[in-house]
């Protein structure tokens, strides 16, 4: 007897579930052969209001956790990036990518969540100092998150470029929105799939997927928000971006990378990018000479 | 029925103007409520700050006051001062509350030291446990007992929902305490109101038992012309939660218990949402937490 085809039907992951687009709107993603293998959803302005929310709810769980933890967690989603390492280098086939070249990013995808997860008990030390200052003072500077990130991915690569914006914002404690483009809306389902057991707290990462021009707006605006970091919008959009995130005073970075610049350890893991998610908190404390 | 009923409340769709309207209505219906151990005098003036201008950022027209500031006993001189010569009035939780499970002449004299402080509502619990065991002359005996030391504060009695089992108990005890509050005196519109939890239980005001409160409320008016008002408390956070409610009093009860003399909403983080929202209509963007003053 002939199975009836079950598809994957791709949600967003907003507060540890996963709802459909509050809009019912989905799209399809097809593959180079023009075959629809899965539908996603597309998440509207209010699925972005949610997913800040959520994200302003979550932070707490995930900045309050120790720095140890938190590199535990993210090893660990980098552990169950492995073990799904064949479904989601089979994903990335049918949106284009080559068998190598598949293999390849999820290979990196890899690496690059472990290489950030073990920033996350490591960073405070290299970002923060000690100050020499005048006076019976010790004076110390400590990097600390921002709060809520939102993150707008490039269609390429689908996995890394995610994976290197997610993981860098969740290393130094931030809580994450990330919108991913139709293209790589698949990896980024996979990706959320594999996040959701990893003891990531609900709400510290959510995943859109959809039209990010509608959502350039409403996040860019949006005052919970503290950074956007946009690095797969055109030039309008991000003009857009930083005129909508002036008035509160947000920051926002434009990522500079494109197609195997992501595959750069160097620069992807770099402190100095990392430090872009980090607010500086500089504290006096009497010293007893 | 009745869930499916209620549910039918929550499908209109409210935008715009009306959304505005719903929204500013909603405010001035708020009980302002703190019913914690750790509330302390700064914690509680801070929230009459609230209570007056409820909204930081100014915007026209101005976001109205709430209703009430809702508290314990202790605190009611406090918010008196606080909220002198505003239009904000001073509610106080009594009878011992949550349980009301204190001696009836203890919570006479909880009531009697609530009024002469300066009360002008009082938020009495019932004795769950006599009603549900069926003494409903008790009940109805209380609720008159704590009427008498009232004088001219509203009373609003709480059911606690939430307890009382089945829909037809809730019908039940809210029949019982609207005719035990007006049997042997004239009660004007708006001076007794039947309110559904202590906010200490879940669940709380859930829209079917809203309804039921409600409806109870429109054949005693049918009966007797007489208007009884309604709380929902417990449970409220969402200001669309709170739109909801607006749209089942208004296809229930009708326009007239559209106002803040005759409904009422107790809650507490209700409000930081209904200001956002607020602040969402007329600037485009979404407010932060820290936008609206968190107490």
């Amino acid at each position: 007897m002939s199975r009836l085809e079950v598809i994957k039907t791709g949600k967003l992951w907003i507060g540890g579930k996963w709802p459909r687009s509050e809009s019912g709107a989905t799209f399809p993603v097809c593959n180079p052969q023009g075959e629809v293998v899965a539908r996603c959803a597309s998440a509207s302005r209010k699925d972005s209001r949610e997913a800040v929310e959520a994200a302003r709810s979550g932070l707490s769980g995930w900045r309050d956790a120790t720095a140890t933890l938190r590199g535990q967690v993210m090893y660990r989603a980098a552990e169950m990036l492995e073990g799904r390492a064949a479904e989601l280098a089979e994903a990335l086939q049918v949106t284009g990518a080559g068998a190598a070249a598949a293999r390849q990013e999820v290979e990196a995808a890899v690496d690059r969540l472990v290489m950030l997860a073990g920033w996350c008990d490591k960073i405070h030390q290299v970002l923060g100092c000690q100050n020499s200052v005048a006076g019976p003072y010790h004076c110390f500077t400590i990097p600390q998150p921002c709060g809520v990130i939102v993150a707008f991915s490039p269609p390429e690569p689908p996995l890394l470029s995610l994976v290197t914006l997610v993981g860098a914002a969740m290393s130094v404690g931030n809580a994450v929105v990330a919108v991913a483009p139709p293209q790589a809306a698949l990896a980024a389902v996979l990706f959320g799939e594999v996040l959701a057991v990893s003891d990531v707290p609900a709400g510290a990462v959510n995943i859109l997927t959809g039209t990010q021009k509608d959502l350039v707006e409403p996040l860019g605006t949006h005052r919970e928000v503290a950074v956007v970091v946009s690095a797969g919008l055109g030039k309008s959009e991000r003009m857009k971006l930083r005129n909508a995130a002036a008035d509160g005073i947000r920051r926002v970075h434009a990522v500079p990378w494109t197609g195997a610049a992501w595959g750069d350890d160097q620069e992807t893991c770099s402190p100095w990018f990392l430090e872009q998610f980090v607010e500086f908190k500089t504290l006096w404390h009497p010293s007893a000479t | 029925m009745l869930a499916q009923r209620a549910a039918s409340f929550t499908k209109r769709s409210i935008k715009a103007e009306s959304k505005r309207a719903g929204l500013r209505l909603a405010v001035s219906m708020v009980d302002l409520t703190t019913l914690e151990g750790a509330d302390s005098p700064e914690l509680v003036r801070a929230l009459c700050r609230r209570a007056i201008s409820p909204c930081p950022t100014p915007l026209d027209p101005p976001v109205p006051s709430v209703a009430a500031v809702c508290i314990y006993p202790r605190l009611v001189p406090i918010v008196r001062e606080a909220l002198a010569g505003s239009s904000v009035r001073v509610a106080s939780v009594a009878t011992g509350f949550p349980s009301g499970q204190a001696p009836l002449e203890m919570r006479l004299q909880d009531t009697q030291a609530a009024i002469e402080a300066g009360a002008d509502e009082i938020d009495m619990v019932i004795s769950r446990g006599a009603f549900l065991a069926g003494r409903f002359d008790e009940v109805a005996d209380e609720v008159r007992a704590v009427q008498e030391v009232c004088g001219d504060a509203h009373l609003k009695v709480i059911l606690e929902t939430g307890e009382l089992e089945t829909p037809d108990n809730i019908r039940r005890c809210a029949d019982l305490v609207i005719d035990a509050a007006s049997r042997d005196r004239a009660v004007q519109d708006g001076e007794v109101f039947v309110k559904t939890s202590t906010g200490k239980m879940s669940p709380a005001a859930t829209m079917p038992s809203v309804l039921l409160l409600l409806e109870s409320v429109r054949d005693h008016f049918n009966a007797t012309g007489v208007r009884i008002g309604v709380k929902p408390a417990g449970g409220i956070r969402r200001a669309k939660a709170a739109l909801h409610l607006l749209v089942m009093v208004r296809e229930t009860v009708g326009q007239d218990w559209l106002t803040p003399d005759l409904f009422r909403i107790g809650a507490s983080s209700l409000l930081d949402d209904l200001v956002r929202q607020l602040l969402w209509t007329s600037r485009g963007c979404y407010a932060a937490m820290h936008d609206v003053a968190v107490t």
